[in-house]
């Protein structure tokens, strides 16, 4: 073998194995999707079953089981914490970044260590203040904790993409006269758009996964998608294929998003450090 | 938190301070920030400083009216139970064993899928997915397909009849919250390796550099900064785990994998022990401000936060 068919055979080999890693390591997920078209016979059998009648009946269950409502829950609830995070995030990122306040570092710092608190400890008051506030079992208590779950990551995050405005750029727009509001729009952000976007991404995600104050803090009424996942286990014992069907309808919106978006995750999640 | 702040403050930036200017001027500055700046503190600061009040009462949720002042002894009773420090080495061992094993697993993922090849954008998005589900959705899938004893996939592949969640629970819990951080690291990690600059990598082959010695002295100097915000994120949202271990051992079997928020919420929730719950919030916010404080400083000067502020 020449040492150049000797390298495509090493390169070619390479990618084999980059495939196999890559399917054993999503296969319990290619798991449960072939489960969620199973019949419950199928689901568990001692050896697993490959070849069987695949069938809608258990999505149409878990419509049947009141799933909608969770649904909108969660649609509801991420995309107002996420509209109200970009609303109050951005100027502030603007005040930390092109226009910066005295003490940015501190104001910065204090952010993240807001994110640092351990969640857990602040859930027992949340519960008795909701209790208090009529908030408890309703959206409005978990759109706020979502809004502050995610403010201080984008702030951080944003803030590192307005720093991406070549200062020229302003520098340029002052001397040609133009106020504030002019170059905002027309400079700034067509630079930080993408970067926003990235940003709410992040927040989609995180808002529509988070688990603990859910669980906690909301019931029938106000339950989101993973709620769902919780009261199904716990109220009949193991369905495996109803499960799988349901875990996948929970998570097929933030996964055709995050496909989708692939780049802005990873532009929002490295903070804007790719350039 | 507030505590952390000011520790911080790093010299460059207090030339920043406004001399001279008008009052207006300088809020008008500042009226941007105040919204998301007041909002996190009633949102963040004022539930904890409740939680301080209520870990020095003895307060039973299930006996109404049974609040009074008892001083500090539910912290007393804290450090004197030895089912906290389970909790407590738990949550430890669980954040530096599933950081360290993702980052890893993330950084061989990554420098596999940083060249061309057939399916490259395929397997990138196979590879997220773990990220983008549900992890609530991912500790149910774990808990019965792979784990369960009689039908699950990691029997019938290594054989046996090993009941994984009740022999190995940590450990079993521990590969679930892996997968699940796995693609977070990778998917950072790809972006700081696909950011390198070409000529610096072309200049080293040129100059003969093989490949190990180009990794080691380019390209891991140059990813430190992806590999720091990827252990300090992943360790933020990891220490908090409890969906793994609510929905797939009940910190159990005993206390075998219960960690913090776990035993916090099974205090407060299943115990109604208000006060001694509360008591074991404010320690560990103590013991991750501590933490956090070196995190924070590690985090100011890999983002260089003084950039910009003129």
């Amino acid at each position: 073998m020449t040492t150049h068919t000797q390298r495509r055979f090493g390169r070619a080999s390479l990618t084999v194995v980059t495939w196999v890693i890559a399917i054993l390591f999503v296969f319990p997920l290619l798991w449960m999707i072939l489960t969620s078209f199973k019949q419950e016979a199928d689901a568990y059998t001692d050896p697993p079953k490959l070849a069987f009648g695949p069938t809608l009946s258990q999505f149409a269950s878990i419509l049947d089981r009141g799933f909608l409502p969770y649904l909108a829950n969660s649609a509801f609830v991420t995309v107002v914490s996420t509209l109200i995070v970009l609303l109050v995030g951005v100027p502030a990122a603007y005040a930390l970044s092109l226009a910066p306040v005295p003490k940015t570092s501190n104001v910065l710092g204090f952010f993240l260590s807001t994110k640092m608190l351990p969640i857990v400890a602040a859930i027992i008051p949340l519960y008795v203040i909701s209790q208090k506030t009529q908030l408890l079992d309703n959206v409005w208590a978990l759109i706020i904790l979502y809004t502050a779950m995610n403010l201080p990551l984008a702030i951080w995050m944003m803030r590192s993409f307005f720093l991406e405005v070549p200062t020229e750029m302003i520098e340029a727009g002052r001397v040609d006269g133009a106020k504030l509001p002019l170059l905002l729009s027309r400079v700034i952000l067509p630079v930080v758009a993408p970067g926003i976007a990235a940003t709410a991404l992040i927040c989609v995600i995180f808002s529509w996964t988070e688990f603990f104050y859910a669980v906690n803090l909301t019931a029938a009424r106000a339950g989101t998608v993973p709620v769902f996942l919780v009261g199904f286990i716990t109220s009949e014992g193991l369905y495996w294929a109803q499960l799988s069907a349901a875990a996948l309808l929970a998570s097929l919106p933030v996964m055709i998003v995050g496909w989708i978006a692939q780049n802005h995750l990873v532009r929002g999640l490295s903070m804007g450090a790719v350039k | 938190m507030t505590a952390v702040a000011p520790s911080l403050q790093t010299g460059r930036t207090s030339r920043t301070r406004t001399t001279a200017k008008p009052k207006g001027a300088a809020w008008a500055r500042r009226a941007p920030l105040l919204p998301a700046l007041l909002f996190t503190i009633v949102v963040t600061q004022i539930p904890f400083i409740v939680t301080v009040v209520y870990s020095f009462q003895s307060w039973n949720l299930v006996r109404p009216g049974s609040s009074h002042f008892v001083g500090v002894q539910n912290y007393v009773d804290v450090f004197t139970d030895s089912q906290f420090r389970v909790a407590l080495l738990n949550t430890v061992l669980i954040t530096v064993v599933c950081v360290l094993i993702a980052l890893l697993l993330g950084l061989g993922l990554a420098i596999l899928l940083d060249r061309k090849f057939l399916g490259r954008g395929v397997v990138r998005t196979l590879l997220i997915t773990p990220f983008l589900i549900l992890p609530a959705a991912g500790a149910l899938l774990w808990k019965t397909t792979m784990f369960d004893p009689t039908y699950g996939l990691l029997n019938f592949v290594f054989g046996g009849d090993t009941d994984w969640l009740s022999e190995f629970p940590l450990s079993s819990v521990m590969v679930q919250i892996i997968w699940q951080w796995t693609p977070f690291m990778m998917l950072l990690l790809l972006a700081g390796l696909q950011s390198q600059p070409k000529d610096v990598l072309e200049a080293a082959s040129v100059d003969g550099a093989g490949r190990w010695r180009t990794f080691a002295s380019i390209t891991l100097p140059h990813l430190s900064r992806y590999i720091q915000l990827s252990v300090l994120l992943g360790a933020i949202y990891i220490v908090n785990s409890f969906d793994a271990i609510f929905l797939m051992t009940q910190g159990g079997p005993g206390t075998a994998s219960t960690n913090l928020p776990y035993y916090i919420y099974q205090r407060a929730f299943q115990g109604f022990d208000v006060g001694q719950s509360s008591a074991m919030g404010v320690i560990v916010v103590i013991m991750t401000l501590i933490v956090a404080t070196f995190a924070l400083r590690l985090m100011f000067r890999t983002f260089d936060v003084s950039r910009g502020v003129k």
